[in-house]
């Protein structure tokens, strides 16, 4: 199996988490978007220099992984590519802002070292609850639920799609791959001479790929309207989900949990 | 019911790919669209379904191919891409077979029923829920041709429908197509398939009808086949 083989199966498996059954799956897609969202919006709220303001928000994925049957372990290697970009996205702080900010015991915090902690923190929860949400919530019914939020169809059908395109892609590369390993044996990844007729070899198959999948939906009735799967009606349950968890988010967001707990701990 | 009168269709000027090609096919009638590379088979499947316009009258039961009958045309016909792949772009077979329906206003309940009634139909009620990506390419073909079916047409076109299959599951299309009592149309170089499944074929050559009749009479003419780069089906090769 080449990288892209690999990356293919993957995405397959995407779909057979997405397909499972638990309590977090079974919820109504809309409950499940509506928190994420929520959460991802008090996450990044918090102010740069908050770090321990956003520990407690650890918890919630913590709970969706074990109400979800969600390996963490297959979180963190999916997330393998994304995850060094958002850890790098502060880096450079610790160098710019020198300015002690907190002492622990005798050693002088920087307040660039907090910031760097907390942008990656934001970043590393904000991937967790989007990993989430499309670990239990199939794309369709995501689809579904966006355009009962409103979401312009257009753009719904356009998310639905590259999600599709993706994988016609990726097919396409992974046949690409292989040719050009049986015929460069011993070199490893693609020579630097053959980028640009890759590229363009591969954008041409996908392109008559996909035109063949837009006629075959053409042939079948296509007319700029998606039927998505049938939305799961928003229960009671869901909307005490959707109530429980906005509730402990504003909680956390506006009332300094950590710092209460840990002063009652030193008291 | 499918009528083509004189039609011409070139994707270059001067570089016909179709001339003046005429054929008519009755309702019920099971033909062959037979010819080498190049012949015109699919540009014929294309222009039938309204991917292309050429030149020319192509009608399905009186309704001629034009941009504002599409919609009725395409409800008429199915057609069985030769890449199951392109076809099934839905996550479960299920969904796929019912985006046809859907698209056809018929109510959520209507269409899955319709699933239930086409999968027990071609003995393939255990793919229901399977996921696209984790089936076989011979159940992939016959999802492929379930999702037609479930769109209840009058006639079926398929492309090369038994290409990359193996014997058995070769087989298997076989019996189907041959169980199915719409109007069929079937590209194919497979021509055993062909003698199998067809009672007239028609062979298309540099663009041209070369020949229409029987296929008992033309798929046993060596000369004719030879002379248009076709050769006899298999099993009377020997």
């Amino acid at each position: 199996m080449n990288k892209m083989e690999k990356a293919l199966h993957e995405l397959g498996e995407m779909d057979d988490l997405a397909a499972r059954s638990s309590p977090i799956h079974d919820m109504s897609a809309t409950a499940k978007l509506l928190t994420t969202i929520a959460y991802i919006v008090t996450v990044v709220s918090f102010d740069k220099y908050d770090l321990s303001g956003l520990i407690p928000l650890v918890l919630w994925p913590v709970l969706l992984f074990q109400l979800g049957g969600i390996p963490v372990r297959t979180c963190f290697y999916k997330l393998r590519i994304v995850l060094p970009l958002v850890m790098a996205v502060g880096l450079f702080n610790p160098i710019f802002d020198r300015a002690p900010l907190l002492f622990l015991g005798s050693v002088a915090v920087s307040g660039g070292v907090v910031s760097m902690l907390t942008l990656m923190l934001k970043g590393v929860l904000c991937l967790m609850a989007s990993f989430l949400l499309m670990a239990t919530t199939p794309i369709d019914c995501l689809c579904a639920s966006l355009r009962t939020l409103r979401v312009p169809k257009t753009l719904v059908t356009l998310l639905l799609l590259t999600y599709r395109y993706v994988g016609v892609m990726t097919e396409e590369l992974a046949i690409m791959t292989d040719a050009y390993h049986l015929r460069a044996p011993g070199q490893k990844g693609i020579h630097v001479s053959a980028w640009g007729s890759f590229l363009g070899q591969l954008l041409l198959r996908s392109m008559d790929r996909a035109q063949e999948l837009y006629a075959s939906m053409l042939l079948r009735g296509y007319h700029e309207h998606f039927h998505y799967a049938p939305v799961k009606p928003f229960t009671a349950k869901d909307a005490a989900y959707l109530a429980v968890c906005l509730g402990v988010f504003a909680l956390l967001r506006f009332v300094p949990v950590a710092a209460l707990l840990g002063g009652a701990l030193v008291r | 019911m499918i009528e083509f009168e004189n039609v011409s269709f070139s994707y270059e000027k001067d570089r016909p790919v179709l001339r003046d090609v005429s054929f008519r096919i009755e309702t019920g009638e099971a033909v062959g669209l037979i010819g080498a590379n190049g012949a015109g088979k699919s540009t014929v499947m294309k222009l039938l379904l309204g991917l292309l316009s050429g030149e020319g009258r192509i009608a399905v039961d009186g309704v001629e191919v034009r941009k504002e009958n599409l919609r009725e045309i395409r409800r008429k016909l199915g057609f069985v891409l030769q890449n199951s792949d392109n076809q099934m772009f839905m996550p479960t077979v299920c969904e796929d077979m019912m985006f046809g329906p859907l698209n056809y206003m018929v109510s959520r309940e209507q269409a899955e029923k319709k699933v239930d009634e086409v999968l027990a139909q071609l003995g393939l009620t255990e793919l229901k829920y399977r996921h696209n990506h984790r089936i076989s390419g011979g159940e992939k073909r016959m999802a492929a041709i379930a999702t037609i079916l479930a769109m209840e047409p009058e006639a079926v076109l398929m492309d090369e429908p038994s290409s990359a299959l193996d014997p058995c599951n070769r087989r298997l299309v076989i019996n189907v197509i041959r169980s199915l009592p719409q109007t069929k149309l079937i590209t194919s170089h497979d021509l055993d398939m062909i003698w199998d499944t067809c009672s007239r074929v028609i062979l298309l050559s540099g663009g041209r009808v070369a020949a229409d009749g029987p296929a008992r009479e033309i798929l046993r003419d060596r000369e004719l086949l030879e002379k248009h780069r076709m050769e006899l089906p298999l099993r009377f090769q020997s």
